[in-house]
């Protein structure tokens, strides 16, 4: 190993890299984008549905009531009405959501223990049922002071509570940031890599360094160190995004949220040499690539519970740098563990990382045939 | 540290060849791009390689320096076996290749550093041996400008003053001047003499005529196989009195009359006149082809001229030809 040379492979690539705009809007743009498409657009607790309240019982029960449901923030008021005739009406017209009327007799049925309210959903969107659903589970407790407590403390509304630990708004960020962190590692880092040893190769570059005393190893090293810094920059950027525009808390060490992603930024890395020591060309490499990201998103456990895939998903699963980094990240950011009390994962990173690594290495031939 | 030692000491045993092959051959799949091919370069020498393309010269160079195996045939390149001692070889050749190979998205001091760096120059040597070859290859006012956004010529110089930044003492160039106007080539040309004046090695690759006879020594590759050696002066010697142009009114018609005459191997046209190459210097040919101008009707003067490179490769591409007349017609058309 001769660092002089290593060296000016990665001073050669960090300049390439200032050169080429599209890399450097992949550096900053993706991870913005995707931070903000997953936070907020593919949210599956849905915020501000348009809904329409019709309160023809008008108490101080009632009002409280109404007032309860629309402090949960999933329906804004946008209009009101006197029957839910009217409301259904809306509803037709696509003008509301979700409607909510309250009966006349509310104080009666109250006492009665009958249902007392009616939740009114535009039921072509599920994911819109749901959030009727939600609430309805409105407690009635507050809605007035009940003189039966504390005995009988709930007999009003006998639905159960959903209780949300780590994340008691059920906010869909808090679960997805961390994730996000190795995602868009996943998807820049294999990608960048991957393209490394193929361009050369296409523009010609590689008949002129395999010419050279250029060892094997120090062109793949070479071709990994500086990304490893671009990777760590990433990862602040979707930090200090995640934590500013969705609060997502940091419960464990800062230094340990930085170690696993660069495990992950190292495993990616290698994982995208050895794909360009293969592809043929940098269109080939893409497609690699892909076969890569689209597993790590399904199963990984970003998008779907690791608990629920079938035995084989799980061994594809383990395989991949991503399901072992989102356990590591998630420990660390929302439950606040430590590395150490995760070393099983930290060790299969690193095995990844030597693993393909060696393979790159041992793959690549300063030759052409 | 080994295999300097090996090479000054190749050096001392042997200071006048710097390639010797043997029997050297390349087959991809069944297709046979090197033929049992023998060379013999001696040192301080500009070698050309000339010949068609596809002829199997690319594939040579790329076998000489190690970065293709050969399927057949021994190398020795400064006194090293190859593919063997391919890495120990790399530090004393430069390798300028076909396409232009260095880093576009750089600059052309960067692209210096680069090569300065992984080629070994001792880093004190380094800012001086660069502003050396900026200076001799007038880079002056370029240094800052991309690679990429230069000019043909200006690439295939930066190319060259890359692949000689650690002073190699042999240098391969594959076609360097394919790309390039006659007055950049005149000028790239001068450089590769003055290289040569200090010790350097040059095997040069071309299918231009009048780059081959710049060179001191030169091999004729076609499919494959090495047709002919020597200098430019003896390969033209050989073909002496066979060789004529053919001053007619009608060059078209006076072609298709000299073409199936016995003994005349191609006819050219060349401008307005036409160059007949024959396979002997008998006189008998020169008479039949004048039988052959006055039966066609045709008013032409008939006289000998010097040979060229050009009718050297005619000739020994000839007799390699399954069906000489087919490949006769194939010119002459």
């Amino acid at each position: 190993m001769n660092w002089r040379r290593l060296w000016a492979i990665v001073v050669k690539e960090l300049r390439q890299t200032r050169r080429d705009r599209i890399s450097l809007a992949m550096i900053v743009v993706v991870p913005v984008m995707q931070l903000v498409l997953f936070g907020y657009a593919i949210n599956l607790n849905l915020r501000g549905l348009d809904a329409g309240i019709a309160d023809q019982a008008n108490t101080a029960a009632s009002r409280a009531l109404v007032m309860d449901m629309l402090a949960t923030g999933v329906v804004a008021p946008t209009a009101s009405a006197t029957s839910p005739q009217q409301l259904m009406a809306m509803i037709r017209t696509g003008k509301i959501s979700i409607g909510i009327v309250v009966p006349p007799d509310f104080e009666q049925r109250r006492s009665n223990d009958r249902q007392v309210a009616q939740v009114l959903v535009d039921g072509t969107d599920t994911a819109v049922q749901s959030a009727a659903a939600q609430l309805a589970q409105t407690p009635l407790d507050s809605a007035a002071p009940d003189l039966r407590a504390p005995a009988t403390s709930t007999p009003a509304s006998p639905r159960i509570d959903v209780v949300s630990f780590y994340n008691p708004q059920r906010r869909s960020a808090v679960n997805i940031v961390p994730g996000l962190i190795g995602v868009i590692l996943t998807m820049t880092m294999v990608l960048f890599t991957a393209i490394a040893i193929v361009r050369e190769r296409e523009r010609g570059n590689m008949e002129l360094l395999i010419a050279t005393p250029l060892t094997s190893a120090e062109l793949m090293l070479g071709k990994v160190l500086p990304y490893i810094a671009i990777g760590l920059v990433q990862t602040t950027v979707i930090l200090l995004l995640g934590v500013w525009m969705f609060a997502v808390p940091v419960r464990g060490s800062l230094v340990d949220v930085y170690l696993a992603a660069g495990l992950l930024i190292l495993a990616n890395l290698t994982l995208g040499l050895l794909i360009s020591t293969r592809a043929q060309s940098q269109f080939q490499a893409m497609q690699m690539t892909f076969f890569i990201f689209l597993p790590s998103i399904l199963l990984s456990g970003f998008m779907f519970p690791f608990a629920g895939m079938p035995q084989a998903a799980r061994w594809i699963a383990e395989v991949l740098p991503l399901t072992h980094f989102l356990r590591l990240i998630r420990g660390v950011m929302l439950r606040g563990a430590s590395l150490w009390d995760m070393w099983i994962e930290v060790l299969a990173l690193a095995g990844f990382t030597v693993v393909m690594m060696t393979a790159a290495i041992a793959r690549f031939r300063k030759r052409l045939d | 540290m080994i295999a300097k030692a090996q090479i000054s000491s190749a050096k001392t045993d042997d200071r006048s060849t710097a390639i010797r092959a043997r029997g050297l051959t390349k087959r991809f799949g069944d297709l046979v791009a090197v033929d049992h091919v023998d060379l013999q370069v001696p040192a301080r020498h500009v070698y050309g390689f000339l010949g068609p393309n596809g002829s199997g010269k690319s594939t040579t160079i790329r076998m000489l320096c190690g970065l293709l195996t050969p399927s057949e045939g021994e190398i020795e390149v400064l006194g090293l076996p190859i593919p063997a001692q391919a890495e120990a070889l790399r530090s004393h050749i430069g390798y300028m290749t076909q396409k232009f190979s260095l880093f576009e998205d750089l600059t052309v001091r960067e692209n210096f550093e680069f090569l300065a760096a992984i080629q070994g120059v001792p880093r004190a040597r380094t800012k001086s041996r660069i502003d050396d070859l900026v200076e001799q290859y007038r880079f002056g006012n370029l240094q800052r400008q991309l690679a990429g956004t230069m000019s043909g010529g200006q690439k295939q110089r930066l190319a060259l003053a890359c692949a000689v930044i650690h002073e190699p003492e042999l240098l391969l160039l594959d076609e360097p001047t394919s790309a390039v106007d006659p007055e950049s080539r005149r000028d790239f040309w001068e450089k590769l003499f003055e290289l040569a004046d200090i010790g350097t090695t040059l095997l040069v690759s071309t299918h231009l005529m009048d780059e081959a006879e710049r060179c001191h020594r030169l091999a004729v590759l076609d499919h494959g196989k090495l047709v002919a050696d020597g200098t430019p002066h003896e390969l033209t010697g050989k073909l002496k009195g066979r060789t004529f142009v053919v001053d007619a009114a009608d060059p078209r018609r006076a072609q298709r009359a000299l073409v199936d005459v016995p003994g005349v191997l191609a006819v050219a046209q060349v401008g307005n006149e036409l160059r007949v190459l024959t396979a002997d210097q008998s006189a008998d040919v020169e008479q039949r082809m004048r039988d052959a101008l006055g039966q066609a009707g045709q008013q032409a003067e008939v006289a000998h001229t010097a040979p060229n490179l050009e009718d050297v490769f005619v000739a020994v591409t000839h007799d390699t030809d399954d069906d000489s007349r087919a490949g006769k017609r194939e010119r002459a058309a």
